[in-house]
């Protein structure tokens, strides 16, 4: 399988992606912003970091760089793309995915590890986990991730939510909300599925000296369902 | 267009003799660039006048170390084809007036130091101290430093994986902030700032220049008054996105041949860093200023001299590669310009629109700036307390520890590192908040840990036993995570080096440091001193920040302070007598801050440390993490909240005190937990190397107790411990 991570000026957790893409058996390559089109891939990646300092809004401008259409494209045609935090920003400032991501609403910086509730598993990103709870790492500052009544309500009925912040028992309530994101949402597909932005950084928990090794379930069966 | 006078020069700090000596050298009044440039090599910051004499003695040879003082960063040695570079800056000055800003561009300097030799920054950390949380400025201070920390940190994607963050009133006018960066290179492909050749391109790279940071180093060796306010447009403003554009800019360029040597634009800007290239290399230099990239309009020499604007980098390159390295920078969106060229007259010479503005031989800046015999006093060593049994009497342990475990300098500070992000890159494998942090080095079973230690209380009460003791500490939390000790970085925080007592702390903390890293064989590679620390004149206690790094092998088997095991033994290695004199307990539950800090016995330190290392490397430490304030219940309870597990403590052989053994501050001791089916193996080792050691208790239960005279759980004492600091910062 072809994967294909993006690199945006700022962005810094491209290189983590390689490693984990590769580790898991992935043919990766790193895709520079400004080119034009990208290689032929089975997969692209739009990895965490603060792409073009994050000035502006987070992702805005990614949104408009030039290799994006070529993502716009593959995405519309149903090609698998991933965008983890930074990269999620992206993707909802492109408009391929709804919502946007805030402030965090204690105003902080936070990295830690937290749980994700897998919401849907008819997908190839999380089809074949066997777990209903994975301990994740997140490290972020624009994670409330926020969207209309309506669209809430659209992406709730299209089963659009992949995974959403809560305590290891799976509670999802407001007590297990690291960053005020609405309904919890940490992470959510477009309509197809074949698009996911999540907050947390699956590509950091891939060892077990590591945070923990759930990162590890996550691309497993992301390998296996393609 | 000569208008200076002595006024003039007083004014850009500098003394009437030294600006004697600047017209006696050059014969000549100097205009008023040329004053500018003066001033900023000849303050304390640059030329460390006050100080170059003692840091002559310091320790800083070995077989481990590549590259010792002098440089933009030390270099050690990790085996194979792998070197460490890393240094440690103080960011003080800037940082109190304008906390977000002066803590963000104090790592990102540091940062700078450390690539520009060529290697990857794989770690940060960092070392901070406030003034007493009754201060009305100390949580301003505290969320705005955390904050520059992170914003600069987070934004580059280099874990920040350590530090440590104290409180005391000393520091109420004079924050710490001491940022250190640790960088991965092959150790056949390190760059230098040494300059070689003659008409070689000088390039300039980076961000435009701005006025922003002018007269930043002579602020950093002024002492502030109630009018520091007034500072704030002297402090630079940091750009993190363009640091990680320069980053890997400079790494690329620096993948192939075309550099000669490279230095970046820190402390007095382009004054400093063409200077020092030139002089290391024997050699002139010619600058156009016209040609420097500016950001703001009609800028004069003397203010492109002196901008302290951040993310710059000067670089003497081959003739010829110019278009090339271009390339690279065009790519990376960065200003790429060639200002001059290196000569052979042994003069900085500078030009601005088609006219000559200065020059001044290279000698002058830089080996015939002053250097200062400053007159120091020698410290006694105070009297030890006799503390009488009836001080002790309506004590009760408990109340003792929940009061220590919330004490500012010993709570839990995950606040603080929450805001960090520490496990970018993928090789953080021990996260802050233990003995030291520690990350891989990427793709190989090797790992580095790091720590920054400081101990103001005993530096003040002796300057020299605090010394050693920080150097000592910092050796024990490198031991208590299985890595060997390998070097340090120092970051010398000082008062006003003009006052023999301040002058005092400084030397002799210095020969403190020298004669334990010696010792240890832990030399000190890089470092800076940052005097001036005093605010209407009252000083900081003296604190030398001590960074040190450490090497695992094989980073398997690194060692964590989390207990591990029901039925587990722990062992306390290194001898109990019990000093409370300086310690945390003599302080909040005696009120009394008198005496002399422990003891430093550099035999005992070595042997403990290396019997440790020894038991580690035979896979016989579950558990270990070192006796350091508040003594061995507090260490045992933090032990306890990291892993969740309760321990019974045994009772003590011969035990006269219990709060002085519990709560004393002996050096050189380290806890350990072993398994019962080891435990003949360790005490036999123990015993055949002479170390000292007591049976300390068993792992069990969720509560800590000591016979009828203590029971507390664990929920209970961790609650105080994990919320003091979140409280105190959201109230």
């Amino acid at each position: 399988m072809k994967s294909s991570v993006i690199i945006f000026p700022g962005s810094n957790c491209d290189r983590d992606m390689d490693v984990a893409l590769k580790k898991f058996g992935f043919e990766n390559q790193m895709v520079w912003h400004n080119d034009d089109e990208i290689p032929k891939s089975d997969l692209i990646v739009l990895p965490g970091g603060f792409s073009y300092g994050d000035y502006l809004r987070c992702g805005s401008i990614a949104g408009k760089s030039r290799i994006i259409k070529s993502v716009i494209d593959f995405a519309n045609s149903g090609g698998l793309v991933l965008g983890i935090c930074n990269g999620f920003q992206i993707l909802t400032e492109t408009g391929l995915l709804p919502g946007i991501l805030q402030q965090n609403k204690y105003l902080n910086f936070i990295c830690k590890n937290v749980f994700v509730k897998i919401k849907n598993k008819e997908n190839k990103y999380f089809k074949n986990i066997k777990k209903e709870v994975l301990e994740l790492h997140i490290a972020h500052n624009e994670g409330n991730y926020f969207c209309s009544n309506d669209e809430l309500k659209s992406i709730q009925d299209n089963g659009q939510i992949a995974v959403t912040y809560c305590d290891d028992k799976g509670n999802d309530d407001e007590n297990n909300n690291p960053n005020g994101a609405i309904k919890n949402i940490a992470g959510i597909f477009n309509k197809n599925k074949n698009i996911l932005g999540m907050m947390p950084h699956p590509e950091r928990m891939i060892d077990p000296f590591l945070s923990g090794e759930d990162g590890s379930l996550f691309f497993e069966n992301l390998i296996g369902s393609m | 267009m000569s208008d200076v006078n002595e006024q003039i020069a007083i004014d850009h700090g500098l003394k009437k003799d030294e600006y004697k000596k600047i017209c006696d050298l050059l014969k000549r009044t100097p205009n008023i660039t040329e004053l500018g440039v003066f001033s900023a090599m000849w303050n304390e910051h640059c030329s460390y006048k006050s100080s170059r004499r003692h840091l002559k003695k310091l320790h800083t040879k070995g077989d481990q170390v590549i590259q010792g003082p002098g440089e933009n960063a030390g270099v050690v040695d990790i085996e194979d084809d792998d070197a460490i570079v890393f240094k440690i800056e103080s960011h003080n000055h800037p940082s109190f007036i304008e906390p977000y800003q002066g803590a963000a561009t104090g790592v990102g300097g540091i940062m700078r130091d450390v690539f520009t030799m060529g290697a990857r920054p794989i770690a940060n950390l960092n070392s901070i101290h406030f003034g007493s949380i009754d201060h009305e400025k100390t949580r301003n201070l505290l969320r705005g430093v955390v904050k520059g920390i992170g914003g600069y940190g987070n934004c580059i994607g280099v874990p920040t994986i350590a530090g440590q963050t104290c409180f005391d009133e000393s520091y109420n006018g004079n924050i710490l902030v001491n940022a250190m960066t640790l960088g991965l290179v092959n150790k056949n492909k390190i760059f230098y700032s040494k300059a070689a050749g003659v008409d070689k391109p000088v390039i300039y790279v980076g961000s435009k220049t701005g006025r922003d940071g002018i007269h930043g180093a002579s602020m950093a060796s002024a002492i502030f008054d109630d009018k520091i306010e007034e500072k704030k447009p002297t402090v630079q403003v940091g750009d993190p996105f363009t640091e990680k554009l320069l980053l890997e800019a400079c790494l690329e360029l620096m993948a192939g041949k075309s550099i000669i040597s490279i230095q970046d634009m820190g402390a007095a800007g382009l004054t400093s860093s063409s200077i020092e290239m030139a002089s290391k290399g024997d050699l002139g230099i010619e600058i156009d200023l016209t040609k420097v990239p500016c950001r703001e309009e009609n800028m004069t020499p003397y203010e492109i001299m002196l901008s302290e604007s951040q993310e710059r980098m000067l670089i003497v390159l081959e003739a010829g590669k110019e278009n090339e390295a271009k390339k690279i920078f065009d790519k990376w969106n960065l200003d790429f310009a060639v200002i001059g060229k290196t000569t052979n007259s042994k003069n900085i010479e500078l030009f601005f629109e088609n006219k000559k503005v200065a020059e001044i031989p290279i000698d002058f800046l830089a080996e015939n700036a002053p250097m200062y015999d400053r007159k120091w006093t020698k410290a006694k060593l105070p009297k030890e307390n006799r503390f009488s049994k009836d001080a002790f009497k309506s004590l009760k342990l408990n109340e003792c520890l929940n009061n220590i475990l919330t004490d500012p300098n010993i709570a839990d500070k995950k606040w603080i590192w929450d805001q960090y992000d520490h496990t970018v890159m993928g090789d953080t494998i021990q996260k802050p908040g233990g003995n030291a942090g520690v990350v891989r080095v990427h793709g190989t079973n090797k790992a580095v840990a790091a720590a920054v230690d400081s101990s103001a209380t005993y530096c003040n009460a002796h300057p020299l036993t605090g010394g050693k003791q920080v150097v000592c500490e910092s050796w024990r939390n490198m031991i208590s995570v299985g890595a060997k000790p390998i070097a340090i970085t120092n970051c010398l925080n000082f008062g006003n080096p003009e006052k023999d007592k301040n002058m005092g702390e400084f030397v002799e903390c210095v020969e403190g440091i020298t004669e334990a890293s010696k010792y240890l064989n832990y030399p000190v590679v890089s470092g800076n001193v940052s005097f001036y620390n005093e605010t209407n004149d009252k000083s900081i206690k003296p604190t030398p920040s001590i960074g040190g790094i450490g090497l695992l092998s094989d980073y398997k088997k690194m060692v964590t302070m989390d207990l591990k095991n029901n039925g587990n033994f722990l062992l306390v290695i290194g001898k109990t007598v019990g000093h409370l004199d300086q310690s945390i307990f003599a302080k909040n539950i005696l009120s009394n801050h008198n005496g002399p800090p422990p003891e430093i016995n550099l035999f005992n330190e070595k042997q403990n440390g290396m019997c440790i290392l020894n038991l580690n490397n035979k896979n016989l430490i579950e558990t270990c993490h070192d006796v350091s304030l508040g003594g061995i219940l507090t260490a045992v309870s933090k032990m306890s909240i990291k892993g969740n597990k309760g321990v019974k403590l045994f009772p003590i052989k011969g035990l006269v005190n219990k709060f002085e053994y519990f709560f004393g501050e002996d050096q050189g001791r380290y806890i350990i937990e072993i398994k019962p089916e080891n435990s003949e193996n360790v005490e036999n080792i123990l015993k055949k190397d002479s170390i000292h050691f007591d049976k300390l208790g068993i792992i069990e239960s969720d509560q800590i107790t000591y016979s009828d005279d203590l029971k507390v759980s664990i929920d209970d004492i961790k609650d105080g411990y994990k919320k003091w600091l979140k409280d105190y910062m959201v109230n």
